[in-house]
């Protein structure tokens, strides 16, 4: 790296933001003595701070331009985190390890931590539910909480008129959230990117207005209370066991998702889903339906939205409108794109840090969406693919004479 | 010969630009024939057309797929993956893989519409569902090897060099099974080694898979070695047809390509 001229740049990149941020850090009204406080040390302070940052930014860059000529092929560039997942002694005493975890978790821990945990589960379904659609198909949907709403609604409704059960709203739940994701599908067929984003955008917030305003049928602003939690084979449980017994319902859901997604991109459709993503011109001259195949999508992603609906309605007891606001569809969206897009295991470990780390840095959670901002910046400059980009799957070659399956290491 | 695909007074307009006026084309079966003509002739608009990427404004397209008697089909008003479920398929002039996907995945989705597990067999995995994964893996594994990718399986297509993206554009179209192949300037980019492969490859994909071919291409040493007619086009409009040899003797052609007034 050439020093000078980059030192040069930072300096100048310093000026500015002295000079940007002039009004706000350096001049002070102090209304109580009628007088103008020159703070002239805070305009020291962002010199010197915005310039290191500057050029640590510019030293990254330069650094990341030198990687990607040093070695042009990805391959040998996945991340670390793939390259452990790969390495079968130390995977199998990790899954192990991690299940205990998972399975005592409720029982080490408070009611409050338990039910924190639950909270990021219903992420992780909402984040691989939106994979689907995001991450595999690529398209963009900003509507994304209308299902989720959708699925809460239904336990809540549902339940207040027909005193229907947890159990038989999960599956009622994930219906309707299919059937919404096919009427948002519909019209939507034709667009693309920035467009489709807009009218997601839109749907998203339509479903929220309905429930914010219609009050004979949702019972506006002030929501639906009283919503039961599961029981346990008929038996009312106590506030702390139900959930416990919450925590190990989203568990156990959230692996199906896990294991149903996986085998969702290894399989005819998810390869379509990445085709329409890569390409849609040279996907339907490969023989693939566009219209059914996004379709497919967008009900397959709301039918997650929906279950993780009706198991939030069943762990709050309480849903208003206010829980399906657009900043939920841009935390999920955030997961998805954070975590790695099309990639189960980052979808998952986004949802873990995107929920719990603010849940445990609560002195920041002011500055939640700022920090939320920066991390994506850097993010879409260093690490594009995500935490854990997509690893597609390796297939070992062998003569095509063969009659067995090729064995595979993925 | 029997035709495979016969066009009959295809028009494209585009607003006031008439881009393909009146086209009269035919492709035998088992033949390779050529379409040439210089940029901006219409060539790509042709297969547009056929493909069902472009509605036609007028004419007729007919096929008649190898193996199946004389069964006349139009192919009108089909969507573009309905066109290709009958047999044609296609590769593009500005390269359009699937980058992010390996080699042996882009051909996995030709195989798409010859297959037929939906979500709820993704799912469950059930027996069906794994044979027919394994019937797609086996099949394209032979394309692939069979194009000379063997050794990229498992690269990403953005990775490959641009010989190699070339081929596999043409391996993904062979494995929608196709009885006929449209090729929009396979050997743009290629260097002379790489052309002489391609000849070899197409030649050898006609005979053992018994595919028609139909090749847009500019490098004209490939099209005179290569067809057993070619078609010439220019303003959308159809100026000669005829073998190699009397392409190459015919004075319209050569006005055409030399980009002078054509008077005859
Ligand atoms: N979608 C479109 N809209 C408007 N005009 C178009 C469209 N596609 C092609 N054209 C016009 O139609 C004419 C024929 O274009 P086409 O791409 O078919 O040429 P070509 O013979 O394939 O040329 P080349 O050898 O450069 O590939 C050109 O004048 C082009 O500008
Ligand atoms: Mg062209």
């Amino acid at each position: 790296m050439n020093l000078f001229p980059e030192l040069r740049k930072s300096f100048i990149a310093s000026l500015w933001f002295m000079f940007l941020t002039f009004p706000i850090m350096v001049i002070r009204v102090n209304t109580i003595e009628n007088i103008v406080e020159w703070r002239w040390m805070n305009l020291v302070f962002v010199g010197i701070g915005s310039f290191f940052l500057s050029w640590l930014w510019r030293y990254l860059l330069s650094r990341k331009e030198m990687g990607v000529n040093k070695k042009t092929d990805d391959q040998d560039r996945t991340s670390l985190v793939s390259r452990l997942m790969k390495n079968k002694q130390l995977i199998i005493p990790a899954a192990a390890l991690l299940a205990i975890f998972t399975i005592i978790f409720p029982h080490i821990f408070s009611t409050y931590q338990t039910s924190i945990m639950i909270t990021a589960l219903i992420y992780v379904m909402l984040g691989l539910g939106l994979n689907i659609v995001v991450g595999l198909a690529g398209l963009l949907d900003l509507g994304y909480v209308a299902f989720y709403a959708v699925g809460a609604y239904a336990y809540g409704l549902l339940n207040y008129h027909f005193g229907l059960g947890f159990w038989t709203a999960l599956p009622v739940g994930a219906a309707l959230g299919a059937l919404f994701g096919i009427l948002l599908g519909f019209p939507v067929l034709r667009l693309r990117g920035d467009y489709l984003a807009i009218v997601t955008l839109g749907f998203g917030e339509i479903i929220r207005l309905i429930l914010e305003n219609w009050n004979e049928f949702s019972f506006g602003p002030s929501g639906i209370a009283n919503i039961p939690r599961p029981s346990f084979f008929g038996m009312d449980l106590s506030i702390q066991w139900a959930t416990v017994y919450i925590y190990y319902i989203v568990i156990g859901i959230c692996c199906i998702t896990i294991v149903i997604v996986g085998r969702l991109q290894d399989s005819r459709i998810g390869r379509a889903w990445i085709a329409l993503r890569e390409d849609e011109i040279a996907c339907q001259a490969m023989g693939i339906d566009k219209a059914r195949t996004k379709l497919n999508a967008f009900a397959l992603g709301a039918t997650w939205a929906g279950m993780a609906g009706v198991v939030f309605a069943a762990k709050t007891t309480f849903i208003n409108p206010a829980s399906f606001t657009i900043w939920e569809s841009i935390i999920i969206l955030c997961i998805v794109v954070l975590g790695g897009m099309g990639s189960v295991v980052g979808v998952v470990s986004g949802a873990l840090v995107l929920i719990l780390l603010p849940e445990y840095l609560r002195a920041f959670s002011e500055y939640r969406l700022l920090i939320f901002g920066a991390i994506l910046i850097f993010m879409m400059v260093f690490r594009p693919g995500g935490i854990v980009s997509d690893v597609r799957r390796v297939y070992r070659f062998e003569s095509s004479a063969m009659d067995d399956k090729p064995q595979e290491y993925s | 010969m029997k035709a495979v695909l016969e066009v009959k007074g295809l028009s494209k307009d585009f607003g006031g630009l008439r881009a393909l006026n009146g086209l009269d084309l035919d492709v035998g079966e088992g033949e390779i024939v050529a379409l040439i003509g210089p940029n901006g002739a219409g060539k790509t608009t042709f297969f547009n057309c056929i493909t069902g990427m472009y509605e036609p404004t007028e004419g007729d397209i007919f096929i008649s797929p190898t193996g199946n008697g004389n069964v006349k089909e139009r192919l009108q008003g089909l969507k573009p993956n309905q066109v290709t479920a009958k047999g044609l398929a296609r590769t593009f002039q500005n390269i359009r893989l699937f980058q992010n996907m390996t080699v042996l995945e882009n051909v996995m989705i030709g195989r798409h519409c010859r297959t037929k597990a939906g979500i709820a067999r993704a799912i469950f995995r059930f027996a069906s569902q794994r044979r027919e994964e394994r019937e797609i893996v086996k099949k394209s594994f032979e394309i692939v090897e069979k194009l000379g990718l063997k050794q990229y399986v498992n690269e990403f297509a953005k990775n490959l060099p641009y010989g190699a993206q070339r081929r596999l554009e043409i391996a993904r179209a062979m494995a929608t099974q196709p009885f006929l192949l449209l090729l929009d300037e396979p050997a743009a980019g290629m260097n002379p080694h790489e052309t002489d492969e391609l000849d070899e490859l197409i030649r050898k994909i006609r005979k053992d898979e018994g595919i028609s071919i139909l090749l847009i291409e500019h490098d004209m040493k490939l099209v005179m070695s290569l067809s057993d007619r070619i078609y010439v086009l220019d303003y959308g409009q159809k100026i000669a047809q005829g073998t190699p040899k009397e392409i190459k003797n015919n004075p319209v052609v050569i006005k055409a390509y030399l980009g002078e007034e054509i008077d005859a």
